[in-house]
């Protein structure tokens, strides 16, 4: 057995159908469990953890302190109310959350598989699978356990999965089973299978698995691609059989699903300090104090002793000191008080729920409200100074719109006036039964030129319909489902289809499309696919007259290029037509075809093939025979697709650069689109003095770019200036270790960075980050391009080490998720691409704007009241707390309480919390709108004035001054008064209730003033807690209770014998007024010398009451650069006319089978699928946005041909 | 404009079966209630010149006739105190202060003549002052017992351990238990008025009425009842080791003895800082028009019984008349018109630096 053990660290050992063998490992069983606790080791275990909270253990120590008598100068229950307070809440929590894991384990574990036991399948609950046993899936299940695909329906072992639930991908994916497990097929012939699986042990990482099985003598190896795993589901597959090789706690859905990385915010880590700090002063106070007692003891007690002798221990006053200083620590614990933490927790919940309810963040079209995942980071969110963004699916919506169009010289799509009269939008059922009905189109001019029949336009619309890379499917007559590998072309097709030319279906060899209600079936010749070389792509078709034509759609800068002389004149229209849609930002490419003869076609296709065949330099060759027939085309026209900002997006973008918050756009686009972008959301203005562009391949040149950007930059500002700065600094390398603050300051123009990935790269490195810090951080605008998601995370981290500047990361998809959970906040768009960027975010909505909203409204509201609240939270306790302070020098330092130990016990709980927790929910300075109209009310929160190290010592300083008041008005006050019949006020009760009314008053008056918005909770809660201290005051000191407890409640009638003498009332007046007057009028004289934008702005809705103003920010204003982006990528054409993608699901072959149309999908039958097998390592990384599992695997494949660098594979799958 | 839509989404038509929102669609959108969206209606305060200033002068407006009020009533407060520890050679009780011990069950007595220059009108209280006594030390607060203190037998039998080291003597409870209790004044304070013709005239000092009514009729009360045989109820227990006699003996009124004895309760009512006073005795005011205390000389004889210079503290009597506000208090008159003049002179202030350089109109400064 002992051997076994060994064996399973490094390998796992599975046989197939034999529980016997597979039991000696002790391998874990398939019975999950996430919850922590169950009813009995519920309590030791959560206290437990609860007590490794150090405040939680520091307040125990406290509590055993206390129960030490010669110590205790408090009741033992003045610290265990608080702490049962605290513990259970948070165990009540720890129980709810609990009881769902619980329940969602039951659910899953009981869950019914079908497990083959002894040559039959048997019904089995999940958990009760083991490893080795074959279970059988059935279409749309979950797979219960990480399997080894043994066979399937399907041919050639194929099965789909999809893995949203895993990684989020919602595209499918497909899995092959080993050839000759395969061919087992039905239970009884797996029922006698015992191949042995030996494989890595579990591990997390969902895209490798590595293994091998033996059986019957034989080795074969096993990939990723033969495993389902745990948390897929299965689909469009009949059945299918697998092993079971981990389970339960094993699989790697489990192993994946650790705790994150635990967030904390700016104020927390202040927070911990301050609180430390105080530890250091308590103990402080401790030490004068003990040191007092010594004295103390010493002088005095030592005299004192014939009326009050020593505690037994205690026979000097060394001994005496000692003990005093532990008395100490107890009764002055309450300057830090466990309170602190749950309220604080409190108010960040609430915080939390006011973003999940807030109605404008929410979006109707996709029903999903804000959520903010995490509940304790909001208060950072008033801080931000640095945003990192994703471009697709962030800024963008990922949808592409077919939006304006050149045929043959005429542009379509112009709108005159979008201001005045909403434009019609056209109406394609009559004309056209298989029209999308989402297509939007408002130019009728285009359906007429269609109606009418012009060639021109004709044409056009054929070359969009035939020339593209889609995938069609028809589940229904007439119900078409295009699978577009990039939304581009499936704009392009779209708008085709809802122009009369339907493309209805492809097989290898043929395209189908119904032109003006009629069916045409060409014969496809070949496709000379898009790559980033030639950017452009061509088909080469027979029409059923045996016409050969070329089609090739492409960048106008490379088309343009390879007309026929003839075209100059439309050409040249087609040009300002081109730069016209460009400067919209919209996406553009020209049409042309070309005539073949079919000798040329011959000619042509003979060499092609010979360069197909080439085993060197194939690439080359291929592109050269494609360069030979893309020659002397005739120009159609051009399309402009519109890659839809998400809405809002620039005003968002201008209203938090207002807020003076940077905003990186990181993306894995190419250059040209992301600039492009950048200007259309306005992040780039014209009005820019210069925006940089830095692509350099090399360590060197990336340095040298860096160094021209600042130098051109300081040289500006400089000349600007009219000093001689930049001369000297010409030549010379800039000074790196600047501080950047001055760099800052010495920055006047506007400018802009664009970087390259592989640029960024190299700036990345250790000895160049500080000078690409410092020279980004001079520009307005940085567009990082092509960048890996990697260097998203690197590049959030480099802000956060150079600048400590709090950053968030705003992103959609999976490649964003490194840069999220790196930064100190991170958005999750909730879009269309999973919801993995969600999962691992902290707040999430579904549109870029609410960000806006986020950051200006929630964001500075949360860390507007949680610095109010800390700060009034720390005044309080010191006023409170420090009266013992100073009472120790009138008691004999002997840590005699100042107030009575119930008032101590709910001082924090009772009395004071309500309040501040309203005005820590509920506070506003100003309202929401206007902190997105003035949104330089955000930077008090970067620039973190509202609580910092010195807000703070002001708060404790004006506490301690209150406790002085506190104390020392009453003491001169009673010390020689008397009540009206004569007896003295100066006995120790009335004293404790005089000044314990004080505080409470003083403290209410101070929450008066801090609270700025007082609603109806504040009112409830203010007057309440106020009225509650006296109600509970006087019930304590009430002659009921003490006949009960005559040894509890020693301070029976005091309330009322004090609180009904005059001098008492006039103590408690003199005091307040003493406390307020001075913190009224300072206040006063900074509202009226220097009042805050806040301030200026609550003054003046206050005296003003005006609307909100609205729309500020216009249309978009044009621009003049180019606007060429081919979104395409390459990987389509092989595999069509290979056909090797093509499958045949049963619900397909059922509705094909009854069609004349013979699709591609019976081609498809025949074949072998080797390319499935063929998608290698990267397919995962890549496959990310392509939502079809057919393109996933050719594009994978091509992208391992054509570049095979995983790094180029990146980069596509972040566009 | 125009535009046209091609979704990405549309390409998996089929894959929201199972997605997180893909069941029931149910609408989320949050309520729209004034809570939920943060806009309760809400009074938002400004502190402002219009609001600010008006109040510091009505506090000032406030506080200087309340303090001049103050201030002349505590001065019409006769107070006469004096102060007879014995440390001084030329003290009467000089030798009383140093003979003392405490097994002297001898009681010394020294008479101190004094002279009043006012007639004290109304009531007069009779006040002894300790000082440099510190009866809110923690140990000495909590050395109590209230359960025995209330008349349970129990806690009578069996002192609360609070009381250590006052608690038994001998395995035998101590009734009352406790360093307060054990530490009681017991000098007894008599007055007499030095008529002009030479006779001295005792005044007759009430010892009721000087405690809390509480004290005195909830937590105060003897085991046993009021009516009950103290001598017979006490049985058992021993008194406290500095008292010359046990509880049950402190006085012969029935209504002020053992613990619901005033002048106990009084000592038992621990004064909050280390000098202190507490009432002795009242002098009732006569029925005729004469006053209380005439013009005069007086002798004060002191049954000197209380040790106090081993810690070096003082003892003192007091009398004092007193009014509506208590006896004299000085401070709180002099606080409250020194409070009430820095807000008026503040608010002066404030108003020539807000008129001077105050932002009244801030509207225009309000840019992005």
């Amino acid at each position: 057995l002992f051997c076994f053990q060994i064996l399973r660290k490094e390998e796992r050992r599975v046989r197939a159908n034999d529980r016997e063998y597979n039991e000696k490992f002790q391998y874990a069983s398939n019975c999950i469990m996430t919850s922590k606790y169950n009813i009995i080791t519920f309590l030791p275990v959560n206290l437990f953890e609860q007590f490794q909270e150090v405040a939680n253990t520091y307040f125990l120590f406290l509590l055993i302190l206390q129960l030490i008598p010669q110590i205790s100068s408090l009741s033992w229950f003045t610290t265990i109310v608080p702490l049962a307070l605290v513990l259970s809440i948070t165990a009540v929590k720890d129980a709810t959350d609990d009881y769902f894991r619980h329940k969602s384990d039951n659910q899953v574990n009981n869950r019914q598989s079908q497990v083959l036991i002894r040559g039959s399948l048997q019904n089995e609950k999940w958990m009760n699978v083991r490893v080795g046993d074959i279970i059988k899936l059935e279409n749309n299940q979950f797979v219960a356990a990480d399997l080894l695909l043994l066979s399937s329906t399907e041919p050639h072992g194929l099965c789909y999965i999809e893995t949203a639930e895993l990684d989020g991908e919602t595209n499918m994916k497909v899995r092959q089973s080993v050839s000759v497990t395969s061919e087992l097929g039905d239970p009884n012939n797996l029922a006698s299978f015992d191949g042995e699986v030996v494989c890595e042990p579990p591990n997390n990482k969902l895209d490798r698995f590595s293994g091998t099985l033996y059986w019957r003598e034989k080795k074969y190896s096993l990939t990723n691609q033969n495993m389902l795993l745990r948390g897929c589901v299965l689909r469009n597959t009949e059945a299918c059989y697998g092993l079971v090789i981990f389970a339960g706690p094993d699989t790697k859905l489990m192993q994946n699903s650790g705790r994150t990385k635990f967030k904390r915010t700016s104020i927390d880590r202040l927070m911990n300090t301050l609180v430390l700090w105080i530890f250091g002063f308590l103990v402080c106070m401790g030490m004068i104090l003990a040191v007092g007692n010594a004295g103390w003891e010493k002088e005095v007690g030592s005299l004192f002793q014939s009326y009050l002798a020593w505690d037994t221990p205690v026979n000097n006053f060394l001994f005496s000191a000692f003990l005093s200083f532990w008395s100490y620590v107890i009764i002055l614990n309450t300057v830090v008080p466990i309170s602190l933490y749950v309220s604080v927790e409190v108010i960040r919940l609430g915080h939390s729920y006011f973003i999940n309810w807030d109605q404008q963040m929410f979006c109707s079209q996709c029903n999903t409200a804000a959520e903010a995942r995490t509940t304790t980071l909001n208060e950072e969110l008033g801080q931000v100074e640095y945003i990192f963004s994703d471009k697709t699916g962030t800024l963008t919506q990922n949808i592409m719109t077919f939006n304006k169009c050149s045929i043959n010289g005429q542009s379509y799509g112009e709108v005159t006036d979008p201001l005045e009269t909403q434009p019609k939008r056209l109406d394609f059922t009559p004309f056209n039964p298989l029209a999308d009905p989402d297509f939007c189109f408002y130019d009728d001019k285009l359906l007429e030129s269609v109606k009418v029949g012009d060639s021109c336009t004709h044409e056009f619309f054929r070359l969009l319909s035939l020339c593209h890379t889609v995938m069609s499917e028809e589940k229904s007559e007439g119900e078409l489902v295009y699978k577009a590998q990039s939304p581009d072309e499936g704009a392009l097709v779209t708008a085709a289809r809802n122009f009369g030319f339907v493309f209805r279906s492809r097989t290898p060899g043929t395209i189908t499309t119904t032109e003006m209600g009629r069916t045409v079936t060409y014969s496809l010749l070949a496709i000379l696919d898009f790559n980033n070389i030639r950017k452009r792509m061509s088909v080469i078709v027979r029409n059923p007259e045996g016409r050969i034509r070329l089609y090739c759609k492409g960048a106008d800068t490379v088309l343009l290029e390879r007309l026929h002389p003839c075209n100059q004149e439309v050409m040249s229209i087609t040009s300002d037509h081109l730069n016209e849609y460009a400067t919209d930002g919209l996406r553009t490419l020209a049409l042309a075809y070309r005539d073949l003869s079919e000798d040329e076609w011959e000619a042509w296709s003979e060499s092609h093939r010979f360069a197909d065949k080439a085993t060197d330099c194939r690439e080359d060759r291929l592109a050269a025979a494609y360069e030979e027939i893309e020659q002397n085309m005739m120009l159609l026209g051009a399309t402009a697709i519109e890659d839809k900002l998400q809405e809002g997006v620039p005003e968002t973008i201008a209203v938090l650069s207002l807020a003076n918050i940077k905003i990186w756009v990181l993306t894995g686009d190419k250059q040209e689109t992301a600039v492009n972008i950048g200007y259309s959301c306005k992040m780039l203005t014209d009005d820019m003095t210069e925006v940089f562009i830095i692509s350099g391949h090399t360590v060197q040149s990336v340095r040298q770019e860096l160094r021209s950007v600042w130098l051109c930059a300081h040289c500006d500002t400089a000349g600007r200036r009219g000093g001689g700065v930049g001369k000297q600094l010409h030549g010379s390398p800039p000074p790196p270790p600047l501080p950047l603050s001055n760099l800052m300051d010495n920055i006047s123009g506007e400018f802009a960075l664009v970087i390259n990935g592989h640029s960024l790269a190299h700036a990345l490195e250790a000895d160049m980050e500080a000078e690409f810090v410092s020279t980004a951080c001079a520009c307005k605008a940085v567009i990082c391009c092509r960048v890996t998601p990697l260097q998203k995370a690197q590049v959030v981290e480099l802000i956060k080490k150079h600048k400590k500047a709090v950053t968030l990361a705003i992103g959609d998809g999976a490649n964003d998720i490194s840069m999220i959970k790196s930064a100190h906040i991170g958005v999750g768009i909730s879009g269309q691409e999973g919801i993995q960027a969600v999962l691992a975010s902290d707040y999430s909505f579904s549109q870029f704007r609410f960000l806006q909203r986020l950051l200006l409204v929630h964001g500075r509201w949360s860390y507007l009241r949680m610095c109010r609240f800390l700060c009034y939270f720390f005044y309080k306790n010191f006023a409170f707390t420090m009266v013992h302070f100073w009472f120790g020098f009138f008691c004999g330092f002997s840590a005699q309480t100042v107030y009575d130990q119930y008032f101590i016990t709910l001082f924090n709980i009772v009395y004071t919390s309500l309040p501040v927790l309203a005005m820590g929910i509920f506070d506003q300075d100003v309202p929401d709108h206007r902190s997105l109209e003035y949104p330089k009310l955000y930077e008090p929160g970067q620039l973190n004035l509202l609580f910092n190290k010195r807000e703070f010592f002001i708060c404790i300083a004006q506490g301690i001054y209150t406790s002085v008041v506190l104390f020392f008005v009453p003491y001169a006050v009673l010390s020689n008064a008397t009540q009206s019949n004569g007896v003295p006020l100066a006995d120790y009760q009335t004293f404790a209730v005089t000044t314990a009314t004080a505080l409470v008053i003083v403290v209410s008056v101070q929450i008066v003033l801090d609270t700025g918005f007082w609603t109806v909770f504040n009112h409830v809660f203010v007057w309440g807690s106020l009225g509650s201290y006296f109600i509970i005051m006087f019930a304590l000191h009430s002659q009921t209770l003490f006949r009960i407890f005559p040894n509890q409640f020693h301070f029976v009638g005091s309330a009322q014998s004090t609180l009904l003498q005059p001098v008492v009332w006039l103590t408690i007046a003199l005091a307040t007024a003493i406390c307020i007057v001075p913190v009224l009028a300072f206040r006063f004289l900074k509202l009226d010398l220097k009042p805050q934008l806040s301030d200026t702005v609550r003054k003046h809705t206050k005296t003003q009451r005006k609307p909100p103003g609205q729309g500020r920010l216009g249309a978009r204003g044009g621009s003049r650069r180019s606007g060429y982006a081919f979104a395409h990528q390459e990987g389509f054409g092989e595999l069509i006319t290979s056909g090797k993608n093509m499958r045949l699901s049963s619900l397909a072959l059922a509705s094909f089978a009854s069609r004349h149309s013979s699709s591609w999908i019976d081609t498809l039958h025949t074949q072998t699928v080797h390319t499935v097998c063929f998608s290698g390592e990267n397919t995962k990384t890549v496959i990310k946005k392509k939502k079809n599992f057919t393109h996933t695997v050719f594009l994978s494949q091509n992208a391992s041909v054509t570049s095979g660098s995983l790094q180029e594979a990146t980069y596509r799958l972040m566009t | 404009m125009m535009a046209s839509s091609y979704s990405a989404k549309d390409e998996d038509g089929h894959i929201t079966v199972s997605g997180p929102g893909g069941g029931t669609l149910r609408n989320k959108k949050p309520e729209n209630t004034a809570f939920k969206q943060q806009r309760l209606p809400a009074w938002q305060p400004i502190l402002t010149a219009g609001t600010v200033l008006p109040a510091f002068f009505i506090i000032g407006l406030i506080f200087i006739p309340i303090g001049i009020g103050l201030y002349v009533t505590s001065n019409n407060i006769k107070e006469f105190e004096i102060d007879y520890t014995g440390d001084d050679t030329s003290s009467p009780c000089y030798n009383c202060a140093q003979n003392f011990s405490w097994n002297n069950t001898k009681s010394c007595t020294c008479i101190i003549p004094f002279q009043l220059d006012q007639p004290y009108e109304s009531n007069v209280f009779m006040y002894y002052g300790l000082s440099n006594f510190y009866q809110n030390h923690r140990r000495y607060v909590k050395s109590r017992d209230d359960s025995q203190l209330n008349g349970n037998i129990d806690s009578l039998k069996k002192p609360s351990k609070e009381c250590e080291p006052y608690a038994s003597v001998d395995n035998k409870p101590i009734a009352p238990c406790g360093a307060i209790a054990n530490s009681m004044f017991n000098d007894t304070l008599k007055l007499f008025y030095n008529d002009p013709n030479g006779t001295s005239v005792p005044i007759l000092l009430t010892s009721t009425g000087i405690a809390w009514w509480t004290d005195k009729h909830v937590k105060f009360r003897n085991p046993g009842g009021n009516n009950a045989n103290l001598t017979a109820v006490f049985q058992g227990t021993v008194k406290p080791v500095n008292w010359h006699r046990p509880v049950y003996e402190l006085d012969t009124d029935p209504e002020n003895n053992g613990f619901i004895n005033e002048d106990f309760i009084v000592w038992m009512r621990t004064a909050a800082l280390p000098t202190f006073r507490k009432l002795y005795r009242i002098i009732q005011k006569n029925n005729n028009m004469a006053p209380t205390l005439p013009r005069g000389n007086y002798t004060l004889v002191v049954d000197y019984n209380y040790p106090v210079r081993s810690f070096e503290g003082r003892k003192r009597m007091i009398l004092s008349t007193i009014s509506w506000m208590g006896g004299k208090n000085p401070f709180l008159g002099i606080a409250y018109i020194t409070v009430g003049s820095v807000c008026f002179f503040l608010g002066v202030v404030l108003l020539v630096i807000h008129h001077k350089y105050g932002n009244r109109n801030n509207s225009a400064n309000i840019s992005n």
